[in-house]
């Protein structure tokens, strides 16, 4: 059994990174030409690790499903970046993003860890500026910021609607400056399906290559897994479509803890679901909540006659609309932190109140915002008595510079024009704060392998605040994770290459051989697809936005069950040997059959609501989440026993030095 | 809607493709064109049958990785959007849609209708970055202020998501409206200048080298770019060339 030793570095808070990182240990520059590092998965957490890595002089393999790193999925993240930048002078500072992330977190985070994150969160926009990230400017030349949901300052930092898009081709042409100079070597469509461990180490990795079939052996001293969340447990989520947890699964059952795998983030501003045939989820950014009113009518006869078609919403009274968030939450309004608005969206659609045939669906309004920027901008051209028709198209266009990808991106799928009607949408899977549990050098419980950005678990606590996975995911690949193996590598540097014809290397081939040897030879009759969509279903009506103890019972048996039919009856066509995206989801689903039972499993345990995990059997009269401090203010930190249901439970208690424990209100 | 598609198999690189027809029933036209092949994949495998292989994953316009010329036009009829963006409400009941892969020299099939677009990623290599470390050593961001024109303008450039769209859509199969995305992001930026001579040639070396055509400014890339990227870059991009060469 590993140990739970989390490594805080000791003294006040404010300097124990300084600290740690003056008692690291160096690699001598010369030496670091003899270290090779494996990082799995080109996203922004492992491109800047990449990058970071090859630029100090190590060997570094990046491995990739996708054609390109360029492809990742962090290049869908929208809204944008945080930092305790205080360019706004609005009183932001390190300890503010501190304070504001340990409490949308709920308490459920590492002080140390995220008091490191805020305090190196400027640093990085200075980083991606330097790079050429173009950001949002003012109109003197400086970096513009915005606000997100769960706090009360502009710290956001943004690209339009594309902020990760330009971050994570920031962190790309850093790993191609050093492709081109030979430092790293970039295996793409390649997928990691097992970690090799020699004498308790992380020495290597097997992958498969997708397009010829290969399987092949590459060795490293040191491991670095960045493959992201797995939101596509539930089938349908905001993820892309071939995100999966097959890397984290697969060292989870090799010896890497896996913690607080019910900590998933259901994002209140998605596209609702149309119809069976939907494959994946689309997220409307948050930062539409900084303009957007979110309502639903308050009268049920205008909510079906709305249902029917024969009232139109731009045509319902101000006073006949239910804006429930600015009803419920006055200080924070439309902007509350995303478990509390997607809850009360929950909460109004189940008592009947939802907008669409469905009835999963609320209003996102931007009429008030439209008319109040055109105002304003016709004050700003020296019209003081401009005609409604001025005001609105005045106001359009502010809104269309903000965030016209979005809106296109809406009108594309849905075919309705949100600036001339309020956009529908729904709470959708979109995060995941669980995963691989790891310490503060961000190393798991297997030596030498490490795990940064969405894959490990990460720094949010029960809940993630916007605009803080970028700021993670850099802080963890270009600052934190840099640093921090350096201290582990130092042991290393008399050890040579590592040889992959050894036993270790054969075992961990062959078992990955006659996984795909049994999954392509067996003659059944269902899809892939077939079982990862029943997974999804039980997933979000047991484990989703609202649990209880009997529905987590059942869906432990029902995913073990799953999981077993999904053995005997699976059927995947074409060959091993090419291209076959069949077998590449029947690979990912199989670790999903397992992760959804730890997820049911966790979420059983924890008898207390925090963040993102909601058990209806704890809350407030007021239908708040009712947190138990006394007895879950730890982290779950799970041991693999050969089945996901025979998993240990190891606890990583939290201490709250810094900050004083409070219940969590948006008021 | 029913509908008849006739879609490129090809079994590997090395082997002949042919079309195949394959209909299709109940096709929603809320569905996106993806999607409509994901049901028609699932038909496939219940049969028995090897499904259609496409590249795709974000689903949202944003990854670049969705490819396919349909109709004879890459992404398809709508004009503005990815192939994971384009929906059956585009098509009629009845019609007939043929389903090819991306075609240039410098883009191999790998398989169906799947394409090897790493030729863009060996020009981005080539010089498409800043040469700047990322230790965290570097200055405040706000002591690089930015002309707010200029920085939209690079943002739109920078907006490119390297879906190869624009060397289906040429003649030549030419990749310069890509490539000059790349250079005028930086071209526009203070912190790009100092390399800006290097870059340049690099790039368009690297271009050359990896068998796109020439550009003969027919402007096609440009009506077919899901992104809006302007030809306006491709202008910049030969100035900036230019300017490299006589130094
Ligand atoms: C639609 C959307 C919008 C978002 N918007 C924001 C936002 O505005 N602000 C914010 O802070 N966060 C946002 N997020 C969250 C944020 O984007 C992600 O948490 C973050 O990008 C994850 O980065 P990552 O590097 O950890 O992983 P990813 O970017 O997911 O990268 C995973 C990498 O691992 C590789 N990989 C996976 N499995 C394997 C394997 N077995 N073998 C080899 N390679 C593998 C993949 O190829 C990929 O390169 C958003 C998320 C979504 C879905
Ligand atoms: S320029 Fe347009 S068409 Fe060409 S790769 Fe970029 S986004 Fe695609
Ligand atoms: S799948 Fe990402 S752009 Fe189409």
């Amino acid at each position: 059994m590993a140990t739970l030793e989390s490594r805080i570095p000791q003294g006040p808070l404010a300097d124990k990174w300084t600290n740690h990182k003056n008692h690291i240990n160096l690699v001598n520059p010369a030496n670091k030409r003899n270290i090779d590092v494996i990082v799995v998965g080109t996203g922004l957490a492992g491109g800047s690790a990449a990058a970071t890595l090859a630029e100090l002089g190590y060997n570094v393999k990046t491995f990739c499903y996708q054609d390109s790193p360029r492809r990742a999925h962090s290049i869908a993240a929208q809204g944008g970046i945080n930092a305790a930048k205080n360019y706004q002078g609005d009183g932001d500072s390190t300890y503010r993003l501190f304070y504001d992330t340990v409490k949308g977190g709920d308490y459920r985070a590492r002080e140390a860890n995220v008091y490191r994150l805020s305090e190196v969160s400027a640093n990085i926009i200075d980083q991606c500026v330097a790079q050429g990230v173009p950001f949002a400017r003012e109109y003197g030349g400086l970096l513009d910021n915005r606000s997100f949901g769960g706090v009360l300052v502009s710290r956001t930092f943004y690209a339009k609607g594309q902020t990760g898009q330009q971050l994570l081709l920031g962190a790309y042409a850093a790993m191609n400056r050093q492709i081109n100079r030979g430092k790293i070597e970039s295996f793409n469509r390649h997928e990691m399906l097992d970690i090799v461990i020699v004498d308790g180490k992380a020495r290597g990795i097997i992958a498969r290559n997708m397009v010829t079939g290969e399987i092949e052996r590459h060795s490293a001293h040191a491991v670095v897994v960045a493959s992201g969340g797995y939101g596509n447990v539930f089938f349908l989520s905001t993820n892309a479509m071939g995100s999966n947890v097959t890397a984290s699964w697969k060292i989870h059952k090799k010896g890497a803890y896996f913690a607080n795998p019910c900590f998933t983030q259901i994002h209140p501003t998605c596209i609702p679901v149309s119809g069976d045939h939907q494959s994946k989820l689309t997220l409307m950014s948050e930062s539409l909540r900084n303009d957007g009113r979110i309502w639903v009518p308050r009268k049920k006869e205008d909510v079906i006659a709305i249902r029917e078609g024969k009232l139109k919403p731009v045509d319902l009274a101000e006073e006949d609309r239910d804006y429930y968030l600015e009803r419920r939450y006055p200080s924070f309004g439309n902007l509350v932190p995303r478990d509390v608005a997607s809850r009360a969206a929950k909460e109004r659609c189940d008592a009947g109140f939802g907008v669409n045939a469905t009835g999963e669906a609320v209003f996102l309004d931007f009429s008030s915002a439209i008319m109040r920027y055109g105002r304003e901008q016709a004050a700003i051209h020296g019209n003081h008595n401009p005609s409604d028709k001025e005001v609105r198209e005045l106001g359009e266009k502010v809104v269309e510079n903000k965030y016209g990808n979005l809106f296109q991106m809406y009108e594309k799928i849905v075919d309705e024009n949100p600036y001339k009607t309020p956009m529908k949408i729904y709470p959708a899977v979109h995060y995941t704060m669980g995963g691989i549990w790891v310490d503060y050098n961000l190393m798991t419980t297997i030596e030498g392998c490490y795990a940064i950005g969405e894959a490990n678990f990460s720094d949010h606590g029960a809940n993630r605040l916007g605009a803080s996975a970028l700021m993670q995911g850099l802080a963890d690949g270009y600052f934190v994770l840099p640093y921090t193996i350096g201290d582990y590598l130092s042991k290393d540097i008399r050890t040579g290459k590592i040889p992959t014809d050894t036993p270790e290397f054969d075992e961990a081939e062959k078992n990955v051989r006659n996984q795909i040897d049994a999954l392509i030879n067996n003659n059944g009759t269902n899809s892939v697809d077939h079982y990862h969509k029943k997974l999804g279903k039980i997933m979000w009506d047991k484990c989703g936005m609202a649990r209880n103890e009997q529905g987590l019972k059942e869906a432990l048996e029902e995913i073990k069950a799953l999981r077993e039919d999904f053995y005997k009856n699976v059927r995947v066509t074409g060959s091993a040997e090419s291209k076959n995206s069949e077998l590449e989801k029947a690979l990912r689903v199989a670790d999903f059959l397992e992760l959804g039972e730890l997820f049911a499993k966790d979420a059983l345990h924890r008898n207390e609501s925090c963040g993102g995990h909601f058990r209806e059997e704890y809350q407030t009269e007021e239908g708040e989440a009712l947190r138990d401090d006394e007895n879950f203010k730890y982290v779950a930190a799970w041991e693999y026993k050969g089945d996901p249901r025979e998993a240990v439970l190891h606890k990583e208690d939290l201490e709250y030095k810094n900050i004083e424990l409070k219940t969590r209100s948006y008021k | 809607m029913n509908l008849t598609l006739k879609i490129w198999r090809q079994k590997d690189a090395n082997t002949k493709g042919k079309i195949v027809d394959y209909p299709i029933s109940d096709v929603s036209p809320d569905m996106s064109f993806l999607e409509m092949l994901d049901v028609l994949n699932e038909q496939l495998v219940a049969k028995g049958e090897e499904p259609v292989e496409f590249d795709h994953d974000c689903r949202e316009g944003i990854c670049g990785t969705c490819s396919l010329q349909i109709n004879g036009e890459p992404h398809g009829p709508d004009r503005g959007v990815t192939t994971c963006q384009l929906h059956m409400r585009m098509f009629k009941d009845g019609d007939t849609i043929f389903i090819e892969p991306f075609r240039a020299n410098a883009f191999p099939v790998v398989k169906d209708l799947i394409v090897d677009r790493s030729a863009f990623d060996r020009i981005q290599q080539a010089g498409g970055y800043i040469s700047v470390n990322t230790s965290g050593n570097t200055i405040d961001a706000n002591s690089i202020p930015v002309n707010k024109h200029d920085a939209d303008k690079s943002f739109d450039a920078a907006t490119c998501i390297g879906c190869g769209a624009c060397v289906a859509a040429c003649k030549n199969a030419s990749a310069m409206l890509f490539t000059s995305a790349k250079v005028s992001q930086f071209a526009l930026l203070p912190q790009g200048q100092v390399e800006a001579t290097d870059r340049v040639m690099n790039m368009v070396r690297q271009m050359d080298l990896e068998g796109f055509g020439n550009c003969t400014n027919t402007g096609a890339c440009e009506i077919e770019c899901p992104k809006g990227i302007s030809l306006e870059n491709i202008a910049r991009m030969n100035r900036e060339y230019l300017k490299a060469s006589v130094k």
